[in-house]
């Protein structure tokens, strides 16, 4: 059947119209082969544009549409629904870019972009006589969601998917929950006790009958796609029979090895069987098997003698659990960059008495390992004299991270009131090169710091060394234009903000993409701000980047809203913008399984008759729901068995020729 | 292994100590120096200050000459030619347009084919076999400050061959040479350099600190391995006692004469006698 071609040319006002010469477009092209109707409108995308189409499709009997308007990106949403109103399939329409890529651009040669635009509505005019009726197809859900990670950010998440009726699995690989909240003490601007705000979460989390926590276990494999996960976690064996153990403690009492606390950041110690904190979740130990006197040599096994329960068990192994859920969300927080190996000039972390933030969290902390008293980490003195060095790590191009840890300003100004309130006599210096304190009741807050006392010396500090017991801290007045030279009794470095350790290995398990610093990158940094651009796959917290609690707790729900959505159906439709495979033409290479960066293709067996006998052999097959219609595969296919809908070989080639002529 | 040698103008004068007691070191090391013939000055700290065009020029001149003497490695000892040279290298090996102009200027065109090593790095990566072969009479019970200045080891893509904030190569040494390197934090701080000469007011504050660390940190003596450091720490210490009613006495030699003195080399061979800080009370320690 002739095809009928529908043709509308829109002014947007003058931003076509005042640089191309709508109408001679129009006389131009109307003749082209297939063209039933053409005009010209001002603003197509409006309402009574949109009936315009509509009235004429049915007047005319078109069956197939050209806007050349704006950028696809903005209104072939708008204008594939206009036609679908008009008893059209959406997809028999194709749409020519003539303001972003030809008014906008060519303003100051009028004739040209008259030209141009003549040319990009020809091609588009070929493209869609060569285009067929697409139709989304569903795939069902699993309505289970997995969180990756169970600080803040998982917790929030979990909650919030947990109370709109869906399953979840809350996987940690720490032995309890909490991340990194945990180990704060207070939490500005409210000065609200960390663990006091964030232990009800946890136990909440606990309870959720929708919620199953996995702890001291590891994501190791992701199949499948969205709506359809299938997933392998590894429960690492601890050793201790948790579903027998009451949390006593015995064992972590008489333990006799002792080793560097990774919690207290080599500030404190902890037992080989231990506990994380007091208010851990689950609040039951596990055996770390590298330090085990048992588990390594044979010895001792102490904890299991006096187990009143006979809850130590040395034989238990790591084991791999399957799951099927529908959507992931990866909430892996965030580490401290290693700044030892980077700044000589603050002692590659020689100096005791140099430490992070995070440490200082851990003196100050009431369960910490100097039990609340802010204490020189070197002689256990009392410091009177503490220099704040902020931006160690971060805003640094030359050595370390760019970006800005967000955080820091405000932590920074936290740190220097608690040194001047707990301190008699304490002094607090802080070297800045900004005070970024934007949120609410903030900049209140680093005001109330400064009128206290805390004194903010704008200047870098080039050097940190050790005269006696006392840090000189050489760094620089720029308001005042001099040298300062303070001889400190503890230094606070406030370092960057980097994604955990590990994240890379979640990234490509989860075939989400990662920044050049990286943080796990969203769909869209302004209006996509959870998702990632693979499906089913989101992201809360500060592994997306540097956030505090506040913003990271708004990005979790945010997160889990978008899971909840995702899960409230029972199928979804899926892009039909996708490859397919003619299995006539394919030789079964998989070079496109090889290529494909969303892991969407896999090999199938097929059966055919060849001269009267049945004949097996492999051909690649597309999965519709994991394919984003990239077309990496339609390139790379030798035999041109690979087609992607909507931007068949055949279209692009009838495209090309228009163009060319 | 053979070096084209760049002495620099220090070396006949103020840094004579430093010329002798290399060279005695690099014969028992088996390290050929070959001078450069018809060497220039390399501009020093001066020439960037006038023009960066004059920075690269005046190096390259020697570079040219160098490259038609057969050898791929330069070395030199003094740090501020040092820093010259590789600085120069580096921009006249990657940027194709400078290193024409620069030839047609200098005379002596230079194709970018060496290396620039500083005579720290040239012994420094001897092997340390063969330089304990040599030691017949180890420092023992000596304490060296060693100092590199600012110009050896920054910045670390001119210079790249040690640490800049913790350099070792000069501590490996002396530990070599049987001394004990102390851990202190002055290593890598400007002594004022040419301000000894024009600011002497500004560089005895600097030199003054520096001192005051060595001291702290129980040194009995200063390792250096550039001319102007050892003018600063080693003469100027009369100044700064003067000015800042100190009284220090502590002696700055080069590493170089150190290490010949652990070679069984005489300290009249190495220059002893041209320092002004007294050099009795250091040669008493190691007997």
């Amino acid at each position: 059947m002739a095809k009928r071609i529908g043709l509308f040319i829109c002014w947007c006002g003058s931003n076509i119209g005042g640089v191309v010469d709508v109408p001679r477009v129009v006389e131009e092209t109307k003749n082209y082969p297939g063209v039933a109707f053409a005009t010209d409108y001002k603003y197509m995308c409006s309402e009574p544009g949109q009936n315009l189409i509509i009235s004429k499709v049915k007047e005319h009997n078109l069956d197939r549409v050209v806007v050349a308007s704006c950028t696809p990106m903005l209104h072939e949403p708008t204008f594939r629904k206009a036609i679908a109103r008009a008893g059209l399939n959406p997809y028999m329409f194709d749409m020519a870019n003539i303001r972003e890529q030809c008014s906008w651009v060519h303003s100051n040669d009028k004739e040209a972009a008259t030209q141009k635009a003549i040319a990009l509505v020809k091609r588009a005019l070929a493209k869609v006589s060569q285009v067929e009726p697409l139709f989304e197809s569903s795939i069902p859900i699993t309505k289970k969601a997995l969180v990756v990670g169970a600080g803040i950010a998982g917790i929030q998440v979990a909650l919030d998917i947990a109370d709109s009726g869906h399953e979840v699995i809350l996987l940690e690989r720490e032995s309890t929950i909490g991340g990194n909240m945990v180990k704060l003490d207070k939490t500005f601007p409210t000065m609200d006790c960390s663990a006091c705000i964030s232990t009800p979460k946890m136990v909440q989390a606990a309870q959720h009958p929708n919620i199953t926590i996995m702890t001291y276990a590891e994501l190791v494999d992701v199949q499948g796609y969205i709506g359809n996960f299938e997933v392998t976690i590894k429960q690492k064996a601890r050793f201790v029979d948790h579903t027998i153990c009451t949390g006593c403690g015995l064992c972590t009492e008489k333990c006799p090895t002792k080793v560097s606390s990774s919690f207290e950041l080599g500030m404190g110690k902890r037992k080989a069987i231990y506990i994380e904190f007091p208010q851990a979740v689950p609040n039951k130990p596990v055996i770390d098997p590298d330090n085990c006197r048992y588990l390594k040599n044979g010895k001792c096994g102490i904890c299991k003698k006096l187990c009143p329960v006979g809850a130590v068990d040395f034989e238990q192994k790591d084991e791999l659990i399957e799951e099927k859920v529908g959507a992931i969300v990866i909430a892996t927080g965030y580490d401290l960059i290693k700044w030892e190996e980077i700044y000589g000039e603050y002692g590659y972390g020689r100096f005791k008495d140099v430490i992070t933030g995070l440490q200082f969290e851990r003196l100050v902390n009431a369960s910490g390992p100097t039990n609340g008293l802010i204490q020189r980490p070197s002689d256990g003195k009392e410091p009177k004299t503490v220099v704040f060095i902020k931006c160690v790590g971060s805003r640094d191009e030359a050595k370390a991270k760019e970006y800005c840890s967000r955080a820091c300003c405000m932590y920074t100004a936290k740190h220097a009131h608690q040194v001047i309130e707990k301190i008699e006599g304490g002094h607090a210096y802080i070297f800045y090169m900004d005070v970024r304190t934007p949120g609410k009741a903030y900049d209140e807050f680093y005001r109330r710091t400064v009128d206290e006392g805390a004194q903010y010396i704008r200047g870098r500090v080039s050097k940190i060394y050790q005269s006696g017991d006392k840090l000189v801290v050489m760094g620089a007045d720029t308001l005042l234009g001099s040298a300062v030279h303070i001889e400190a009794d503890l230094v606070v470095l406030a370092t960057a903000m980097v994604p955990t350790e590990g994240s890379e290995k979640i990234a490509q398990l989860a075939g989400v993409n990662i920044d050049k610093d990286g943080f796990f990158i969203e769909a869209h940094p302004k209006l996509r701000p959870v998702e990632t651009m693979t499906g089913g796959v989101f992201l809360a917290g500060a592994c997306q980047g540097p956030k505090d609690i506040p913003d990271t707790v708004s990005q979790a729900s945010g997160a889990a809203a978008k899971v909840a959505a995702l899960l409230s159906n029972d199928q979804m439709a899926t892009d039909p913008m996708i490859c397919h495979i003619d299995e006539k033409m394919c030789s079964g290479c998989l070079v496109c399984k090889e290529v494909c960066p969303y892991k969407a293709i896999s090999e199938k067996t097929i059966t055919e008759r060849i001269a009267g006998q049945p004949v097996e052999r492999i051909v690649a097959s597309v999965n519709t729901g994991l394919c984003q219609g990239c077309g990496n595969c339609t390139v790379a296919c030798r035999a041109g068995a690979a087609n992607l809908k909507g931007y068949t070989n055949l279209q692009l080639l009838s495209e090309v020729d228009a163009l060319c002529r | 292994m053979r070096y084209a040698y760049f002495p620099g103008c220090s070396y006949h004068g103020t840094g004579k100590e430093y010329e002798l007691s290399t060279h005695a070191v690099a014969k028992k090391l088996g390290m050929e120096l070959v001078t450069i013939p018809d060497w220039s000055c390399c501009g020093a700290t001066a020439s960037h200050g006038k023009s960066h065009l004059l920075n690269i020029a005046l190096p390259s001149r020697n570079l040219g000459i160098a490259e038609g003497m057969g050898i791929d490695e330069v070395t030199t000892g003094c740090a501020a030619c040092y820093q010259q040279l590789a600085n120069a290298n580096k921009k006249m090996i990657e940027n194709e347009d400078l290193r024409n102009k620069v030839n047609s200027i200098t005379g002596k065109p230079y194709k970018g084919t060496l290396k620039v090593k500083s005579i720290v790095e040239a012994i420094g990566i001897v092997d340390p076999e063969t330089i304990k072969s040599q030691i017949v009479k180890p420092l023992t019970g000596l304490k060296v400050a060693c100092y590199y200045g600012c110009l050896l080891v920054r910045p670390p893509e001119i210079t790249g061959f040690d640490d800049p904030e913790n350099p070792m190569f000069i501590d490996n040494i002396m530990k070599l040479a049987g001394a004990e390197a102390l851990d202190w934090a002055h290593k890598t701080e400007c002594c004022g350099a040419s301000l000894g000469v024009s600011n002497l007011d500004v560089a005895v504050r600097m030199i003054d600190r520096i001192l005051a660390a060595a001291v702290e940190s129980d040194a009995d003596c200063i390792a250096v391995a550039c001319p102007f450091c050892h003018l600063n720490l080693d003469w100027h210490q009369k100044s700064v006692n003067r000015k800042l009613r100190k009284s220090y006495d502590i002696p700055v030699f080069y590493f170089t004469e150190l290490l010949g003195l652990s070679m069984g080399i005489s300290p009249d061979e190495l220059g002893f006698k041209t320092h002004f800080t007294d050099t009795k009370k250091v040669l008493s320690v190691v007997g």
